[in-house]
């Protein structure tokens, strides 16, 4: 009993490390690339160096003649096997959506898109002869920019005769859940204020640690792939709907995945030619990515343009948004494509309470990579674009940032609060997180520094910078997905098997790619049976062993597949109690359920949920109509997604000099419910932190005019090291969700929503002095130092606060061919 | 990524280097740590048909006082240039921009000596070694010539170093008792300069009595501000601003994500002033 009760009294709340770490900081697991098969072939891929191009054809001769290889196929060679790469998301009736073959046959979309692949007896083999395949590929015009794209000068699929996939809306007064937008932007107009900014979401690469690798042997009854994927049971239904292969005979395994960040949400053109190759040939092969091709050919991230209008009264109060949005699509619809920013729909008004709102969206396609999710998914690009709003609406009325939010939240006291999109946001207190966040960060003090370098005419300028979010996170109810026409549920699974010594196997639906859902899932387990923590044991990611899943994206893990564990549990606890009653010979209601052990109920009589378990297996003795098994599944819906908030300031320190920008301070306090474990916890949000930081200032995918990834490598695609960030202070404010039994909100991508925001009105507080009201993201020094040049920003060179120009027609900022930057953003 | 096939040799003399260099013909391809040489060849951006590998060449190692002079084997590891006391009593100013080359793996790993034949614009080993008059020992199939920096960069990633022959000892001349800073601007910690800046200053009585100014990044080659280095002479803390203005004069610095040109030269203006300014304290 010793290790029993050397336990913390409650596993939810304590700061466990992580049970997976080492064999995850060591490496020393089965991520894809290290499983080897008998006979197992390696492939390397031929890829289009252009942007668009028509395949005249391929000549494989001399990479068929070299040294090790089998085999060299083509796109015409797996025509009828190769499946489909399918969007499940069309966000209209009427959306344009080209095919998109995972190898194509007559022409190519984007550089770095597949047109040959060698399988060889060794990957140095396989590389070797790839480099000996001729492609004889002729170039066709490319469409590179997103609002030249709009033009359809350029087509990037001429057969569709436009670029535009598709327009969606999202309008207050239609639905009914607020006034009319345009009649309120008139009122405004007319004696209010009105703010009008269009901001850039650059391009972002995912950029996980282990590059996508995927191996498949299709020698036994059933094909098995093992991919780096974050969604192995959304893989296996795109095999099955697109490749005539039956569901039943495909078998996908996640095993440990090195990180994904949304990046792994996909069905790739890499695994499904894996697939068809190892078909082919009967066959194992292993395909894995260098950081190279990743670069080039797994989705990316971001790229909209944001037209946005804020109507305000005089005093500050907000009356309503509209959003104009562009999204880049790049090549291809990916998996959710076009419904990543329409997520984005419901959190443009995001903490705020006003009367009126309008959401459009056009989606286009370019030559470029296909874009998709990336960690906050539409909602970094909202909450980007309200928080940046409301730091104008503040200058204009000249009040302080925070008390021109304050003025527009939504109070504790009024939730549960149906906004003006239409969301039921179930609990929060922005007061409180505010009130915290404030008191760490020195609010006052740093605004009198800011004070007194503004007067000094310190080269060093000091900015603060205000972010206050929510998010929607549990994706989703099944209903809603459904009436927006998702291909999918938004439902989790979990089972609890209670094996005969004492341990407990827990399957969960969301497969965890680093997230430590291992450990989390044990402490939730632990509370709920009574057992050790160490006694259980969490499977996923593959289709055999957790063979119903919706997997593990959208900060949906735990707020959904969490409660499907807990309403396992509770099964498995009622499963026992009749065959604990048998054993102690009492009635079933005579027991109490406490700390892992069934008790009669004023009496010392009582038995351990592991001994109900062994009893069961044994099936030597227990009552009539019941059976010998307290395993249990359950399978979870959420009622309503959660909304995780908080209240982050940065404080950044800008070099007028030089444009360099330094972070001085950053402060979070994020309300994500009830917390299972606070290390978990904190390393979730310094990693989101970083990442919406690196948006803000570092990271930015761009093309030449050729349609070449010039930030093809890490040389030129600047991700941050620890070397480049601070030491952030970051603390909770706790207002337990309501739609779930544990409290929970969800924690995934908060810091990345939030921080990006922060940073980027830091850095423009700081020098709006100078007359700049806006730099475009990445705040590269250069661009910082050009705003303070021309002293109006990147986009505002001639408008002063008082005078922003309008969206009128005619106006610069409404044509959709200008500000057009052929490709490359500078 | 996978390179291309090539033939591997790791002479432990300067003589069977030579050899193996003479044997290989054209297309070899010296290693000096192969920081550069190693991403080039996995990308197939080269393809040699033979690696002759220095780093088991023991005589190449080390700092040696030469006198007048440091003698700095050409493959010392950036590592061992940056934590050596002869480097940081007489030449300063290696130290200051050697310690800031890419990250700790990296400087284990990257030789001096490699940096200099690679000679690639943004690196950061050429700047100081031009300004401080560096003579570099080149040995060929012919025997042994010195080169002076000055000299030594002809173009981007082009030296004075010919086929078959190579680098094996930078000298030094002592500076001892000069200031040095190096300023290096970057986005990311790890990142190849966007421009940096070599400054050393002999001080005398307050004001500067000799000043080398190098650049990197602001063009083909490193560069010696040479203008700057002549205003220098004699200002004190307030004349700085004035002589560095004309830093980024006769440079032809390059576009790209980082900056373009004019940005740049803006930051050679600014980080010569910084750089000399740090140097003297």
């Amino acid at each position: 009993m010793t290790a029993v009760d050397d336990r913390p009294t409650a596993e939810i709340g304590t700061a466990r490390r992580r049970k997976e770490d080492r064999r995850l900081v060591t490496g020393r697991t089965r991520w894809t690339d290290n499983i080897q098969l008998p006979g197992m072939l390696h492939l390397a891929m031929v890829r289009s160096p252009f942007a668009h191009a028509t395949i005249n054809g391929v000549d494989t001769a001399a990479a068929k003649a070299a040294p090790g290889v089998i085999a060299v196929l083509t796109g015409s060679d797996i025509a009828d096997i190769q499946g489909v790469n399918i969007t499940a998301w069309p966000i209209s009736p009427d959306q344009k959506t080209p095919d998109h073959l995972p190898m194509p046959l007559e022409r190519v979309a984007h550089a770095g898109e597949i047109v040959a692949v060698v399988a060889a007896r060794t990957a140095a083999q396989a590389r070797d002869a790839a480099e000996l395949v001729d492609v004889d590929l002729e170039e066709l015009p490319a469409v590179l920019d997103l609002k030249r794209a709009a033009t359809d000068e350029v087509l990037a699929h001429p057969a569709l005769e436009t670029n535009k996939s598709a327009f969606w809306q999202l309008d207050s007064a239609a639905q009914g859940s607020g006034g009319d937008v345009d009649e309120a932007i008139a009122t405004a107009r007319e004696s209010g204020i009105v703010i009008e900014r269009e901001y850039r979401q650059q391009r972002l690469i995912p950029a996980f640690m282990e590059p996508r690798s995927t191996v498949v042997d299709p020698t036994g009854e059933q094909v098995v792939m093992w991919s780096a994927t974050q969604v192995p049971h959304v893989l296996r239904f795109c095999i099955a709907a697109t490749t005539g292969l039956p569901e039943s005979k495909i078998r996908v395994i996640a095993p440990d995945v090195g990180g994904g960040f949304g990046g792994k949400l996909q069905s790739t053109p890499e695994e499904f030619v894996t697939l068809a190759v190892a078909r082919t040939l009967g066959k194992p092969c292993k395909y894995t990515e260098t950081r190279s091709e990743t670069m080039v050919s797994a989705h990316h991230g971001r790229d909209q343009w944001q037209k946005l209008t804020l109507a305000a009264e005089k005093d500050g109060t907000v009356t309503a948004l509209k959003v104009d949005l562009m999204a880049d699509l790049g090549a291809y619809a990916a998996i959710v494509g076009g419904g990543v920013p329409v997520l984005g729909a419901w959190m443009f008004n995001s903490i705020y309470k006003f009367g009126a709102y309008q959401f459009n969206c056009t989606t286009y396609y370019t030559n470029k990579t296909w874009v998709d999710a990336y960690r906050g998914a539409g909602r970094p690009e909202a909450t980007y674009a309200i928080e940046r709003l409301m730091d104008e609406l503040a200058a204009e009325v000249g009040v302080d940032p925070l008390e021109i939010r304050e003025k527009n939240w939504i109070g504790h006291e009024e939730f549960p609060f149906t906004t003006v999109a239409g969301m039921t946001y179930d609990s929060g207190n922005y007061e409180a997180a505010t009130a915290r966040a404030k008191e760490l960060f020195g609010y006052d003090e740093l605004r009198a520094e800011q004070q007194r370098r503004r007067e000094s005419g310190d080269p060093v300028q000091l900015g603060i910078g205000v972010s206050t979010f929510t998010e929607m996170c549990g994706l989703a109810p099944s209903r809603v997905l459904g009436s927006l026409d998702y291909g999918a549920g938004g439902w989790e699974s979990a089972s609890i098997r209670m094996l005969a010594t004492g341990t407990v196997e827990v399957v969960t639906g969301a497969s965890a790619h680093g997230q430590g859902h291992e450990t989390a899932w044990s402490q939730i387990v632990a509370d709920r049976l009574g057992v050790p923590f160490e006694s259980v044991e969490v499977l996923h990611g593959d289709t055999q062993i957790a063979p119903k899943g919706m997997d593990t994206y959208g900060s949906r893990s735990l707020v959904v597949g969490g409660e499907a564990l807990v309403r396992a549990a509770d099964k498995v606890i009622e499963k026992a109690r009749p065959l604990a009653a048998h054993m102690l010979e009492a009635s079933v209601d005579d027991l109490e359920f406490t700390e892992g052990r069934f008790t009669v109920k004023g009496t010392d009589k009582g038995v351990g949920i592991t001994d109900v378990a062994l009893a069961a297996w044994t099936g030597h003795d227990y009552p009539e109509g019941v059976e010998p098994s307290i395993d249990a599944d359950a399978t979870y819906d959420p009622v309503n997604f959660s909304f995780p908030h908080g209240t982050h300031l940065c404080a950044m320190e800008v070099d007028t000099e030089t444009g360099a920008t330094r972070m001085r301070t950053y402060v979070c306090v994020d309300d994500i419910g009830t917390i299972i474990n606070p290390l978990i916890v904190e390393g979730q949000v310094h990693g989101g932190l970083v990442q919406g930081i690196a948006q803000a200032l570092w990271e930015g995918a761009e093309y030449d005019e050729q349609g070449t990834l010039v930030s093809g490598s890490f040389v030129d695609y600047t991700l941050p090291t620890s070397a480049d960030t601070i030491s952030f202070v970051t603390d909770h404010t706790t207002s337990p969700s309501t739609s779930n039994s544990l409290g929970t909100k969800g924690v995934g991508e908060a810091g990345t929503i939030a921080s990006t925001p922060a940073v980027v009105n830091a850095v423009v507080d700081a020098l709006r002095p100078m007359g700049v009201d806006d730099v475009e993201m990445p705040c590269t020094p250069e661009r910082v130092w050009k705003a303070i040049r021309s002293g109006g920003g990147t986009q505002h060179a001639d408008t002063t606060p008082a005078q922003q120009a309008h969206f009128d027609e005619g106006a610069p900022n409404q044509d959709p061919a200008a500000g057009t930057t052929d490709g490359v953003v500078q | 990524m996978i390179p291309a096939a090539f033939d591997y040799v790791a002479p432990t003399s300067l003589e069977d280097a030579l050899a193996a260099l003479a044997q290989a013909g054209d297309d070899a391809k010296v290693m000096a740590g192969g920081q550069s040489l190693l991403p080039i060849l996995r990308m197939r951006l080269g393809a040699p048909e033979t690696v002759v590998d220095l780093g088991r060449i023991e005589a190449l190692r080390g700092v040696r006082d030469g006198g007048d002079h440091l003698a700095i084997g050409a493959m010392t590891p950036y590592s061992d240039v940056v934590a050596d006391p002869l480097v940081a009593e007489h030449a300063g100013l290696l130290a200051r921009a050697v310690e800031t080359v890419a990250d700790p793996q990296i400087r284990h790993r990257g030789t001096i000596g490699g940096a200099l034949v690679h000679a690639d614009p943004a690196g950061d080993v050429g700047a100081p070694v031009l300004a401080l008059d560096a003579t570099l020992v080149v040995v060929g199939p012919g025997g042994e010539r010195t080169v002076p920096a000055a000299e030594f960069f002809r173009n981007l990633f082009e030296t004075a170093v010919g086929d078959g022959e190579l680098l094996t000892e930078i000298r030094v001349p002592k500076h001892t008792g000069w200031g040095s800073a190096y300023e290096k601007f970057v986005r990311v910690s790890h990142q190849w300069s966007i421009v940096g800046v070599a400054a050393a200053v002999r001080v005398d009585g307050g004001s500067i009595a000799e000043a080398k100014v190098g650049l990197t990044n602001m063009g083909s080659t490193p560069m010696r501000a040479t203008a700057v280095e002549q205003a220098l002479v004699g200002k004190d803390d307030s004349g700085l601003a004035d002589a560095c203005a004309a830093a980024a004069e006769g440079t032809s610095p390059p576009s790209d994500l980082n900056g373009d040109a004019d940005y740049r030269r803006h930051l050679a203006t600014v980080l010569t002033r910084r750089a000399v300014r740090s140097a003297m304290q």
